[in-house]
C-alpha cells in the first residue's frame, strides 16, 4: 500500500489540517515510512482473535440518570477565543 | 546548591513531622533551584506565589496528609485550576482550566505544594522532549559539549527531579513516557496498572493507554507519591473501584522465592553491549537477593511497536478533534470569506506541531473507510495477543518480568532530527508492550554506562500488584546501590 499525494491531500482534509500543496509529497513520504512499519502486522495470525475493547476486564459503572453538574456558563465560556452573549461565536455555518 | 531541595520525599516528610524544617523553607529552597535552573528548561510555568501560599497553609495544618508540605512539580499535561495548562502545544496557548485534574487534586488533598508546570513533548507525543512549544528540556547529565535529551514525553519532570529542582514530579505514560525519561536521568518512575489513576483532567492522548504516575528520587518516594495519586474516581469510567494498599508498608526488600521472568524476545538484534551487560547484572542482583529466574517467551513482542503506532494515533486523532478553535486555546486569524472549515483547518495547521499533525493524520488514515479493518481492527487483535502473552507468563507463576528500560543511554538533542520518525519510535521498544497490556511497569536506575550516563532496568508486574512490584524494585534498588548524581553545570 503506497500513499500518493492525492491520498495525503484527502487525509489532511479529513483531519481538518491545512497542508500546503508543496508539502504534500513530503507528507506522503512520511506516511509511507510509518505505514511500511505498520505493515508487519499483516503477517500475524489473528484468526479467531477478538479485537480488544478494554484492557482491564471491568464493567462500566452505571449511575442514576440525574443532573449532577451544570449551571456554569461563565466557566464554560471563560477560555473561548470568541464568546458573545453567552455563546461560542464561529464564522457563519449556514448560508 | 541547597541541601533542602536534594531531600527525598520520605526524608522531607520525616523532617517536617519532627519540626526540623518547614514547608516554606523546603519550598523556598526549590524555588531558588528552579530560578537557577533555567538552562534545563524543565519548569515552563512557575507558580511561586501559589506554592508559598500552599506551603504556609501546610505549615499551619494539624494532621496533614501523607505529602503535607512536600513541594512537587506537575507535568503540563495535567489541568491545574487557574494555572496555564497547555500540553506543551501552541493550540492550547492561554488555556487556564476552571478545574483541577483528579490526580493533582489528590496530591493537593494530601498536602502537597505545587511549584509549577513541567516541560514535555507536545501532547505527550515524543521520546526526547524536542516537540515542545517551550523548546527542548535538557538533561542535567552531561559528559561532553553536547546537550543531552532527558527523554520524553515527561522530559521536564525527569530533568527537574534529577537536578533537585523539586522533590518529586508527576508524569504520564502512554508508551514509555515515564519510564524512558526516568532511565535517561537516573531516577525512578512507575506507570501503574491501567485504571489505577484517574485520567480525568489530564489532556488525553490515547485514552486506552494513558496512565499517570510519579517520577521520584527513589522507590520509596514512588510508593508514597503513587499512593496519594491513585484511587477510584467516578469522573473517569475506566478508573478502577479497587482498594489502594499501603504501598510503602509493602517495601520489605524481601524477594526470596519470587519468580522473575526473563523474556527472550527482549534480546534485540543490534542492542548495545552495555545494555546487555546491565540486564545480566540485574538478573544476577535479583538472583542474589533470593529470587528464582526463569526464561519466558512473549512471542508477539516484535509487533508491539507497530500495534502501538496504529492504536495510539487512531485514538489521538479522535481525542485531538476537540482542538477546533471554538471552545479554548488558539484560533487562527481568518481571511475574508473564510468559513468554518477554513477556521478548523487553519487553526489546527497553526496550532499543532509537526509530530502531532503527523500522528493525527496517520490516525485519521487508519480509521478511514476501507482501512479500518486492515489496520485498526487488526491492531486491536494483535494487542489482545500481546496481552495474552503476558497472561500466560503470569499463569506459569511469574511474579515480575525484568527487562532493560531503554535500548540506549540518553542521546544528544538534535541528533535524531534527520532520522526517520520510526527511528525515534524505537526508544519505546521495551516499554510500549506494558501499556498495550495495561500492566504496571517501573524503571529503576541500575548503573552508569562507560561514558558515565545513567541506565535503567524495567520491572513489569501483574495487574493491580503495584505493591509487590515496588517491593521487587526496592530489592533491585538496594542491590544496585545507584547513588550517582549529575554534576552541576547549569
Amino acid at each position: 500500500m503506497s500513499i500518493d499525494t492525492e491520498t495525503a491531500r484527502k487525509v489532511a482534509h479529513l483531519a481538518r489540517i491545512r497542508v500546503e500543496e508543496e508539502e504534500l509529497p513530503a507528507l506522503a513520504g512520511e506516511f509511507n515510512a510509518i505505514l511500511g512499519f505498520i505493515e508487519q502486522l499483516q503477517e500475524v495470525d489473528v484468526e479467531g482473535v477478538e479485537p480488544m475493547t478494554s484492557v482491564t476486564p471491568q464493567r462500566l459503572k452505571r449511575r442514576e440518570d440525574v443532573v449532577t453538574d451544570g449551571d456554569q456558563q461563565d466557566k464554560v465560556l471563560a477560555n473561548a477565543p470568541d464568546a458573545r452573549e453567552g455563546f461560542f461565536a464561529v464564522p457563519k455555518v449556514v448560508e | 546548591m541547597s541541601e533542602l531541595s536534594r531531600l527525598k520525599i520520605s526524608e522531607a516528610r520525616d523532617a517536617l513531622r519532627k519540626g526540623e524544617v518547614t514547608s516554606v523553607e523546603l519550598t523556598e529552597a526549590c524555588l531558588a533551584e528552579i530560578e537557577g535552573g533555567g538552562a534545563l528548561n524543565a519548569f515552563v510555568h512557575d507558580t511561586p506565589d501559589l506554592a508559598l501560599e500552599q506551603a504556609k497553609a501546610a505549615d499551619t495544618r494539624k494532621n496533614g496528609g501523607s505529602l503535607n508540605g512536600i513541594p512537587l512539580g506537575i507535568k503540563d499535561l495535567f489541568c491545574t485550576k487557574g494555572v496555564a495548562s497547555q500540553a506543551a502545544s501552541k493550540i492550547l496557548d492561554g488555556f487556564r482550566p476552571e478545574y483541577e485534574s483528579t490526580v493533582s487534586q489528590n496530591l493537593l488533598d494530601a498536602g502537597a505544594v505545587m511549584l509549577g508546570k513541567l516541560n514535555m513533548d507536545e501532547f505527550a507525543m515524543g521520546s526526547s522532549n524536542e516537540t515542545s512549544i517551550y523548546g527542548d528540556a535538557v538533561n542535567p547529565w552531561k559528559v561532553d559539549d553536547r546537550a543531552l535529551t532527558p527523554g520524553g514525553s515527561s522530559g521536564g519532570s525527569a530533568a527537574a527531579v534529577a537536578a533537585d529542582l523539586c522533590l518529586g514530579a508527576t508524569g504520564t505514560d502512554t508508551g514509555g513516557s515515564i519510564r524512558q525519561p526516568a532511565a535517561f536521568t537516573g531516577i525512578t518512575g512507575i506507570k501503574p496498572t491501567y485504571g489505577r489513576c484517574s485520567r480525568w483532567g489530564i489532556v488525553a492522548f490515547a485514552s486506552s493507554l494513558d496512565q499517570a504516575g510519579p517520577m521520584t528520587k527513589d522507590v520509596r518516594d514512588a510508593a508514597i507519591m503513587l499512593q496519594a495519586m491513585c484511587g477510584h474516581d467516578p469522573k473517569d469510567s475506566t478508573s478502577a473501584d479497587l482498594p489502594v494498599p499501603d504501598f510503602e508498608a509493602m517495601l520489605t526488600g524481601d524477594i526470596k522465592g519470587k519468580t522473575i521472568g526473563i523474556p527472550r524476545e527482549y534480546h534485540m538484534e543490534g542492542m548495545p553491549d552495555e545494555i546487555e551487560a546491565l540486564w545480566a547484572e540485574g538478573r544476577r542482583m535479583l538472583q542474589d537477593a533470593g529470587a528464582r529466574l526463569v526464561d519466558i517467551s512473549l512471542p508477539h513482542t516484535k509487533y508491539a511497536l507497530p500495534t502501538y503506532y496504529v492504536i495510539a494515533p487512531a485514538e489521538a486523532s479522535s481525542n485531538l478533534a476537540r482542538y477546533d478553535g471554538v471552545r479554548f486555546g488558539h484560533r487562527a486569524k481568518l481571511g475574508q470569506g473564510d468559513g468554518i472549515t477554513e477556521m478548523y483547518e487553519k487553526t489546527r495547521a497553526e496550532g499543532f506541531g509537526q509530530e502531532v499533525k503527523r500522528r493525527v493524520m496517520v490516525g485519521t488514515y487508519v480509521l478511514s473507510a476501507g482501512f479500518y479493518d486492515a489496520y485498526y481492527n487488526r491492531a486491536r487483535k494483535v494487542r489482545a495477543l500481546i496481552k495474552r502473552d503476558f497472561e500466560e507468563a503470569f499463569a506459569q507463576g511469574v511474579d515480575a518480568i525484568l527487562t532493560p528500560a531503554t535500548p540506549s543511554a540518553a542521546f544528544g538533542l538534535g541528533e535524531m532530527a534527520e532520522a526517520d520518525p520510526v527511528a525515534m519510535y524505537l526508544n519505546d521498544v521495551f516499554t510500549v508492550t506494558v501499556n498495550l497490556a495495561g500492566l504496571p511497569g517501573i524503571s529503576v536506575p541500575a548503573g552508569l554506562n562507560s561514558r558515565g550516563l545513567p541506565l535503567g532496568l524495567q520491572l513489569i508486574g501483574r495487574p493491580w500488584e503495584e505493591g509487590d512490584l515496588l517491593n521487587t524494585a526496592y530489592a533491585l534498588e538496594q542491590a544496585a546501590g545507584f547513588v550517582a548524581k549529575p554534576g552541576r553545570w547549569w
